[in-house]
C-alpha cells in the first residue's frame, strides 16, 4: 500500500504539467457552464415564480433533461455542435439547470406573503420588489441551488473528455482503459477534492449574513467568469491535421507512445471516447483516429486503415479467458466455448459489427443468425444446472460474442446463463474476473500482454509481433499468475489501427503511417 | 376624504364584497368590523389598490383612485399589516426608511423624522441597527406602525394591526396607540374582528356580514340602536361591558351627585364609565369636571346607580 501511494505521488509529480492543465480545464468547464446555467436558470426561475401555471411544465422539462444519461447527451451534441468545448459546455449547462431553476423558484415562492404584501402596499414597483425584496430573501436558497449545480458539474465534467473537451476525465478514463490505478487516482482525487472544496466555499457564502452577501454577489460572477476563462486559454496547434485518440491509446506503447518513438509522428491530438470518435471523423471534426481494425463503423463511415508499415501495432487475437475454478465447476464449458474456434475472421467480424453498430440490429439477432449460418445454433435446453456468468467489455463486438457464448451454452449444456455485459474497460472486466464476479469474457492477446501482464518493454516488443509467441506467453503467464486459462482463439485480429476518411486519404496521398508523417512534416 | 361607491369583488365566482358604499370623513377613524370572511379585509385592500374592484369606484379627496398609478397612490397611504410584514433582511432603521427612500427624501430628513417617530412610539434608538427577528412581537408591531407613519400620510389603513399579539401586549399597545397625538389628525380605516377593540378606537363602526354592510354608525348607535337582529346578536354577549366603554360621565351627568370641592386638576367628564370604574378600584372617590365648569364627586355605588338610571331612560326612549 505504502509503495503504491508513493508511486501515485511519483506519477502525479511526473505528470504535474498535464495534471495542472487538466485541473484548470476542469475548473474552466465547470464554471463557464455554471455561468451560462445561472444566466438561463435564474430568469427562468423568476418567470415561473411569477407565472406559477408554467412552473409544472418548466420544472418537469428541466427534470427530464437531468435524467438523460450524460454520455448519451454528449453523443446527441456531436451532430449539432461537433466535438470539444461547445457541446461539453452545453451538456453541463443542461445538467446545472434544474437545481438553479428549482431553487430560484422555491426561494421566491417561499417568501412570507406578508413581506411581499408590505412591499407592494408601501408603493414598491414590481422591479423594486424583485431586486430589493424577493431576490435578497431568496438568495440563500438560490445559492444552495448553485452549490448543488457546481458539484454536479464537477462530476459530470469528467465525462467531457469523451468528446475531447479535456478535464480530469482524461486521466480517469485513460487509467481505467490502461489498468493504471495511479492514473485513475491522479484524475479522480483532484476531481473529488475540487468538488469538496467548491462545495465548502459555496456553503460559506450561503451562510454569510445579508450585508456581506451583497458584496459577494458582485464579486461572484466575476470569479465565475475568471475561472471559466481558464478554459479559453489559447492552445497551441502544432499541425495541419487533427487526431483524436482514445485515452487508452494515448498511454500505450503500442499506441501514441509508439507513434511518437517509432514513427516520430507529431500531430495535434485531442483525447476522445471511442463511442463518438468515428462519428467525429466522419463529421470532419477529426482527420486521423485510433480505431479498431474490425470495427463496424469503419465500413459505415467509409474510413480506411493506414498501413502500419513499421509494425507497432501488435496482433490482438480474441479468445475467451476463463477462471480455472470455473472450468472445474462447469466441466462442459471449455468444449462448448471452443465451438467458435477459428470461425470468425477479420472481415466477418467487421461485418457483424457493422450490423449492430450501423444497421442497429440487436446483438442477439446478429449472434443467432451467424450461429445458424454456421449450423452451430441449437435451441435452448432450458437446463436447471448452475449459472455461468459471462462478462463483456463495453463495445459492440464483445456484446455479440457474449450473446453467441450464451446461446452455445444454453443450446449444448444444462447450465443456466447470466450475462454481465458492458463492463467499462479492460481493468473493470479483468478485475471482475479475478474477483470471481464473472466466469469468463473474451479478451485479446495484445491486451493480455501489454495491459494486463506488462512485461518489460524490450521483451514485449520482441514477442508482440508474433501471433503465436504472444498467445503462448499470455497463456502460460495467466495460469501462473492469476489461475486463468486462455482458450483457443476465435480467429479474428482486432488490433489498433490509424484511420482516415477514404476521400481525404486519396486527396492527400496518405496511405500509411509513414506517408502521414511525411505529409505533416511538409505541411507545418 | 375617502368615498367608496358601490364596489364589488368576486374571487372565483365567490362574491366577497357586494356593492358596498360608505364615506370616511377627514380625521375620522372608521372601523370595519365583522367575522372572518365578511369581506372587510378585501374592502380595505381595495382602498390602496392591493385588490382591484370588479365594479364601483373609490375616490380619495374627490379623485378616482383607478386613474392614479398604484405605486404613487400607495406611497401616500400608510399601511399596517397584522403580521407586521417587516423586511427580515433590513434593519429597523432601513425598514422605517423604505417609503422615505421611495419618495426620494434626503438622508438627514429621514433620520430626523425616524428619531421623532421612535420617540412617540416609545421605541429606543438602540433598536435601529437591529434586525426585526431580534425584537419581540410587540416591538415589531411598533416598528411596523413607525414605518407606516414616518412620512406622515394623511390616510392610514390597518389590517388587524394588533391581531397577532398576546392579550397583555395588545392592551398596552392599543392604549399607547389611542393616546398617540400623531393619529388624531389622520383619516383611518381599520379592520378588526375584536368588538372591544372596535368600540375603543372607532369614531364610527361599519359592521359587515357576507360582503354587505349591516350598519354604519357611532359605537353608541350600534349598541343602543341596532338595525336588525344580526346587529343585535353580534354584540349580545358583550353588551354590558361595551356600554361601560361607550357611555361617558357626560352622559350620566344629571344622575351624578354634585361636589362640594373644586379641585383644578379634576378628571374630565369625557372619561368612560369603564375607565372611571377602574380608577375607583384604587381610590374611594373621584372629582370630575365637565366642559361647562360644573363639578361632581363620584363613588363606585353612586356611579353604578347613575348608570342604571341612564340605561332605564334609554330603554324607554
Amino acid at each position: 500500500m505504502n509503495e503504491n501511494q508513493q508511486s501515485l505521488w511519483q506519477f502525479m509529480a511526473e505528470q504535474s504539467d498535464k495534471l495542472f492543465n487538466q485541473t484548470l480545464q476542469h475548473l474552466g468547464l465547470t464554471f463557464i457552464s455554471l455561468f451560462f446555467a445561472v444566466l438561463v436558470g435564474l430568469p427562468l426561475g423568476i418567470l415561473i415564480a411569477r407565472k406559477r401555471k408554467l412552473s409544472g411544465s418548466v420544472l418537469a422539462f428541466a427534470g427530464v433533461l437531468q435524467t438523460i444519461p450524460s454520455i448519451a447527451l454528449l453523443g446527441f451534441m456531436i451532430p449539432l455542435l461537433g466535438i470539444g468545448a461547445k457541446p461539453a459546455i452545453v451538456a453541463l449547462l443542461i445538467y446545472a439547470l434544474l437545481p438553479i431553476i428549482r431553487n430560484t423558484y422555491t426561494g421566491i415562492v417561499g417568501i412570507d406573503a406578508n413581506v411581499r404584501e408590505a412591499a407592494k402596499a408601501m408603493g414598491m414597483s414590481a422591479k423594486q420588489i424583485l431586486f430589493k425584496v424577493e431576490l435578497p430573501l431568496a438568495m440563500p436558497v438560490i445559492l444552495a441551488g448553485i452549490r448543488t449545480a457546481t458539484v454536479i458539474n464537477v462530476g459530470v465534467a469528467t465525462l467531457a473528455s469523451y468528446i475531447a473537451a479535456g478535464g480530469l476525465g482524461e486521466f480517469i478514463f485513460g487509467g481505467i482503459s490502461l489498468n493504471n490505478t495511479n492514473m485513475i487516482l491522479a484524475g479522480a482525487i483532484p476531481a473529488a477534492v475540487l468538488a469538496i472544496l467548491l462545495d465548502a466555499l459555496l456553503a460559506l457564502l450561503q451562510n454569510l449574513n445579508i450585508k456581506k452577501l451583497k458584496r459577494v454577489l458582485i464579486i461572484l460572477p466575476i470569479v465565475i467568469l475568471i475561472l471559466g476563462g481558464f478554459y479559453l486559454l489559447p492552445k497551441a496547434y502544432g499541425s495541419s491535421l487533427t487526431a483524436g485518440f482514445t485515452p487508452e491509446f494515448m498511454g500505450r506503447q503500442d499506441g501514441d507512445l509508439g507513434l511518437k518513438s517509432v514513427y516520430g509522428l507529431k500531430i495535434h491530438t485531442i483525447v476522445i471516447s471511442d463511442a463518438v470518435m468515428y462519428k467525429a471523423a466522419f463529421e470532419k471534426e477529426l482527420d486521423v483516429i485510433s480505431g479498431y481494425s474490425t470495427d463496424g463503423r469503419l465500413k459505415a463511415f467509409d474510413l480506411i486503415i493506414l498501413k502500419d508499415d513499421k509494425g507497432i501495432f501488435p496482433p490482438y487475437y480474441a479468445a475467451p479467458i476463463v477462471r480455472t475454478s470455473s472450468l472445474k465447476k462447469f466441466p462442459e464449458l471449455e468444449k462448448t466455448l471452443n465451438l467458435l474456434e477459428g470461425k470468425i475472421n477479420d472481415s466477418i467480424m467487421t461485418d457483424l459489427n457493422y450490423k449492430t453498430d450501423q444497421l442497429h440490429q440487436s446483438p442477439e439477432r446478429v449472434a443467432k443468425e451467424f450461429l445458424e449460418s454456421q449450423k452451430l445454433y441449437k435451441s435452448a435446453l432450458n437446463g436447471k444446472g448452475e449459472t455461468v456468468r459471462i462478462g463483456s467489455k463495453i463495445f459492440g463486438e464483445q456484446y455479440i460474442l457474449a450473446e453467441m457464448y450464451k446461446m452455445l451454452i444454453q443450446g449444448n449444456t444444462n447450465y443456466q446463463v447470466a450475462t454481465k455485459t458492458g463492463l467499462g474497460g479492460t481493468k473493470i472486466c479483468f478485475d471482475a474476473l479475478v474477483n470471481d464476479q464473472i466466469d469468463f469474457y473474451p479478451e485479446y492477446t495484445g491486451t493480455g500482454l501489454l495491459v494486463l501482464l506488462q512485461p518489460d518493454a524490450d521483451f514485449a516488443r520482441k514477442i508482440a509481433h508474433d501471433k503465436d509467441e504472444t498467445y503462448n506467453y499470455v497463456k502460460d503467464e495467466f495460469i501462473k499468475k492469476f489461475g486463468i486459462k486462455w482458450l483457443t482463439p476465435i480467429g479474428f485480429n482486432n488490433s489498433y489501427a490509424l484511420m482516415m476518411r477514404r476521400k481525404q486519404s486519396k486527396e492527400l496521398g496518405v496511405y500509411s503511417i509513414t506517408d502521414l508523417k511525411q505529409y505533416l512534416d511538409n505541411n507545418k | 376624504m375617502i368615498s367608496v361607491n358601490g364596489i364589488s369583488k368576486s374571487f372565483g365566482g365567490n362574491e366577497a364584497v357586494k356593492k358596498i358604499s360608505f364615506d370616511v370623513l377627514p380625521g375620522e377613524s372608521l372601523i370595519l368590523l365583522g367575522t372572518s370572511g365578511c369581506g372587510k379585509t378585501t374592502t380595505l385592500k381595495m382602498i390602496n389598490r392591493l385588490i382591484a374592484p370588479d365594479s364601483g369606484q373609490i375616490n380619495i379627496n374627490g379623485k378616482n383612485i383607478a386613474g392614479e398609478k398604484p405605486e404613487i397612490l400607495r406611497r401616500s397611504i400608510g399601511y399596517v399589516l397584522q403580521n407586521n410584514g417587516l423586511f427580515p433582511h433590513y434593519t429597523v432603521a432601513e425598514n422605517i426608511a423604505i417609503v422615505p427612500k421611495l419618495l426620494g427624501w434626503d438622508n438627514k430628513k429621514t433620520i430626523l423624522r425616524t428619531q421623532e417617530i421612535l420617540e412617540k412610539l416609545h421605541l429606543s434608538e438602540q433598536y435601529l441597527s437591529m434586525f426585526p427577528n431580534a425584537l419581540s412581537g410587540g416591538q415589531q408591531q411598533r416598528v411596523g406602525l413607525a414605518r407606516a407613519l414616518v412620512t406622515d400620510p394623511s390616510i392610514l389603513l390597518m389590517d388587524e394591526p394588533f391581531g397577532a399579539l398576546d392579550n397583555v401586549t395588545r392592551t398596552s399597545i392599543r392604549k399607547e396607540f389611542k393616546a398617540l397625538e400623531e393619529l388624531k389628525r389622520k383619516t383611518m380605516v381599520m379592520v378588526t374582528h375584536d368588538i372591544h377593540e372596535a368600540f375603543e378606537l372607532a369614531d364610527r363602526i361599519c359592521l359587515m356580514d357576507k360582503g354587505k354592510i349591516i350598519q354604519i354608525g357611532t359605537p353608541k348607535e350600534l349598541l343602543f340602536k341596532p338595525v336588525n337582529k344580526f346587529a343585535k346578536d353580534f354584540l349580545a354577549g358583550e353588551k354590558l361591558s361595551l356600554a361601560f366603554k361607550v357611555v361617558s360621565l357626560d352622559d350620566l351627568w344629571d344622575f351624578l351627585p354634585s361636589s362640594e370641592t373644586r379641585t383644578p386638576n379634576a378628571m374630565p367628564s369625557t372619561e368612560s364609565v369603564w375607565d372611571t370604574m377602574e380608577k375607583l378600584q384604587m381610590q374611594n372617590s373621584i372629582e370630575v369636571k365637565n366642559q361647562s365648569g360644573s363639578y361632581k364627586n363620584i363613588e363606585f355605588d353612586k356611579l353604578t346607580a347613575a348608570f342604571s338610571l341612564y340605561q332605564k331612560r334609554n330603554r324607554h326612549e
